[in-house]
């Protein structure tokens, strides 16, 4: 009991550094303690006497952003658990039910034919895409068989995002300017510069909630571990657990992606590596890797910005570049282990 | 008295009836054993018989209830099921595979306790499997991965198990004596089984063909020479073995 104490304090102390750490670094550095004053100042009236332009960058840009990398980091971890486990494919991720793929029609659809008139912004457009494509995937799964196994959700998860794909393709082809395809694209790669406290509010207890609901069914998930009619003979009720997981998962997934674009890798690999460290038992596996999503994800943002000066390298990128050489030595150093 | 049973059972995939017309029931404390030809239903009735598949007729009935109208994890409580392919790419460990049997005893209020490490260890032992608590899944063999997969049955602590060929990738002595350990426990057991010498020590065979169960009775008295002549396509005499003076089928194509 007191080494979970001990593990706990350690990720709440790991989490808040990192967060602590993003804010810190950037373009203009601002030193640790300046940070702290200005948390200090906004959370309990301080009193300190800043730089109000030090103070603007730490509460409005650079705080903001650490927390929407954190919980989009933990949210999309979270997710990639949940989908390898319910589907039993070690290939799953969060965009796999045609999330991102909509998020990007939606998006797109918003920009480029000014669908809403102004009046929906491009995170609404896309958290609609995302919600339509994965009904859209969910009912085809459905559909195309009585029993709705695993294979059938990823064969129409893969047919949903190929049709948003060329959707998304086709307008942008038909109709973008060449200024407004680059923007979708730095977009689709993953983007946190615009994200301000209003995004905090909805990625921070989006990931929360995900989180607690996925835990909440820690044994559930344990017991996929041989299949779902293996699952079912253990006594779990399986329709509405896939059900539920899976759709807690894809509106989860549907809020990060319409906050911050589809940021890539992160669902996918972070959920390998933790499994690597930490064992497959979800009561440990969900939190683990939802902190290592949390801190991936605030790293590869301060790199993002800070890796080519003056210029800011979409994020997905960032994860992708440093994440496969990391996962990479994960795995070898896994083999020399044993 | 009857534990579980089923009437005019019957169960489609697609295209293929792949069981007709079951009715069957089961007593308590025996060993139904389930014979028949590759194809003839034995994997779907066991599976429809632990509430795994849904049958397109008839119903089960589990200490009279119809499964239908029982929870899952009350199913699961009182009845398991093994499977012959069930598989996983996870790097789980043995103890933590055999623990998962104690998933439909645990919940918010009852979390893991030194009973459930102790029912965990004692269906290690039952399968002799202690050896291997702490080597992970993918490091077994096929018969070792067998034996734990009845090890997470048992630690389900079922009253009724059913065992879909659970010797098919043993050796011969395990084989022998994962038989005899499932015999030994005080449950019923429904277990499919293609060793028809194998099968004759259970208390009662049920014989399948096209999906339709054609005998049910001891096991001397259904599995006659007409009957292996005309359902498996051998030809099979008795012999007595002068050791004991047990009956033994020598078959020939």
């Amino acid at each position: 009991m007191t080494a979970r104490l001990i593990l706990v304090f350690a990720a709440c102390a790991a989490l808040l550094l990192a967060v602590l750490a993003g804010v810190a670094i950037g373009e203009t550095p601002i030193a640790p303690a300046v940070v702290l004053q200005v948390l200090a100042n906004k959370l309990w009236g301080a009193g300190y006497v800043l730089d109000p332009i030090d103070e603007g960058i730490v509460w409005n840009y650079r705080l903001t952003r650490a927390l929407v990398a954190a919980a989009c980091g933990a949210g999309l971890a979270t997710c990639g658990v949940v989908l390898q486990s319910l589907l039993r494919n070690p290939l799953a991720d969060p965009y796999l039910l045609g999330i991102s793929a909509g998020a990007s029609t939606g998006a797109v659809l918003v920009a480029v034919l000014g669908l809403g008139a102004g009046a929906v912004s491009l995170s609404a457009g896309a958290f609609a895409g995302a919600i339509c494509a994965f009904a859209l995937v969910i009912l085809l799964a459905r559909v195309s068989g009585p029993t709705g196994t695993s294979a059938q959700i990823i064969l129409a998860g893969i047919a949903g995002s190929q049709l948003f794909n060329a959707i998304t393709a086709f307008m942008i082809t038909k109709s973008a300017s060449s200024e407004q395809a680059r923007g979708i694209m730095f977009w689709l790669l993953g983007n946190l510069s615009g994200v301000r406290w209003p995004s905090v509010w909805m990625a921070v207890p989006a990931a929360v909630l995900g989180l607690v609901i996925c835990v909440w069914h820690r044994r559930a998930l344990d017991a996929f571990t041989f299949g779902a009619d293996s699952a079912a003979s253990l006594g779990i009720p399986v329709r509405r657990v896939q059900l539920l997981l899976i759709s807690c998962a894809a509106l989860v997934t549907a809020v990060m992606v319409s906050i911050v674009g589809s940021i890539g890798f992160v669902g996918l690999v972070i959920p390998h590596a933790v499994r690597l460290l930490a064992g497959t038992g979800h009561g440990r596996l969900l939190p683990a890797s939802a902190l290592g999503g949390a801190l991936f994800l605030i790293a590869a943002d301060v790199l993002s910005r800070t890796l080519i000066k003056g210029q800011v390298i979409p994020v997905g990128v960032v994860t992708a570049l440093v994440g496969a050489p990391v996962f990479a030595l994960i795995l070898i150093g896994r083999r020399h282990a044993r | 008295m009857t534990v579980l049973s089923c009437s005019d059972l019957s169960y489609r995939l697609g295209d293929a009836q792949l069981l007709q017309g079951i009715t069957l029931s089961v007593q308590r404390g025996e060993t139904l054993g389930i014979v028949g030809p590759n194809g003839s239903g034995k994997s779907s009735l066991l599976k429809l018989l632990a509430n795994l598949r849904v049958p397109g007729q008839g119903q089960v009935l589990l200490h009279g209830q119809p499964l239908r109208k029982i929870s899952q994890r009350t199913i699961a409580q009182t009845l398991t099921v093994v499977e012959q392919h069930a598989d996983t790419h996870d790097a789980i460990g043995v103890f933590d595979a055999v623990a998962l049997g104690r998933t439909p005893w645990l919940s918010a209020l009852s979390p893991w306790s030194a009973n459930d490490t102790a029912i965990v260890e004692q269906a290690l032992a039952d399968v002799d499997a202690t050896h291997l608590r702490n080597r992970t899944w993918r490091g077994l063999s096929g018969g070792e991965r067998q034996r734990v997969h009845i090890a997470r049955a048992l630690a389900q602590c079922p009253q009724i198990l059913l065992l879909d060929e659970p010797t098919n990738h043993l050796d011969i002595q395990h084989q022998l004596a994962i038989l005899k350990t499932v015999q030994a426990l005080p449950v019923t057991t429904l277990i499919a089984l293609h060793d028809l010498n194998q099968a004759l020590s259970c208390d009662r065979l049920a014989i399948l063909q096209h999906g339709r169960l054609i005998a049910l009775g001891k096991p001397l008295e259904v599995l006659t020479p007409q009957r292996l002549q005309a359902t498996f396509g051998v030809q099979a005499h008795y012999l007595t073995d002068p050791f004991d003076g047990a009956q033994i089928l020598r078959m020939r194509v």
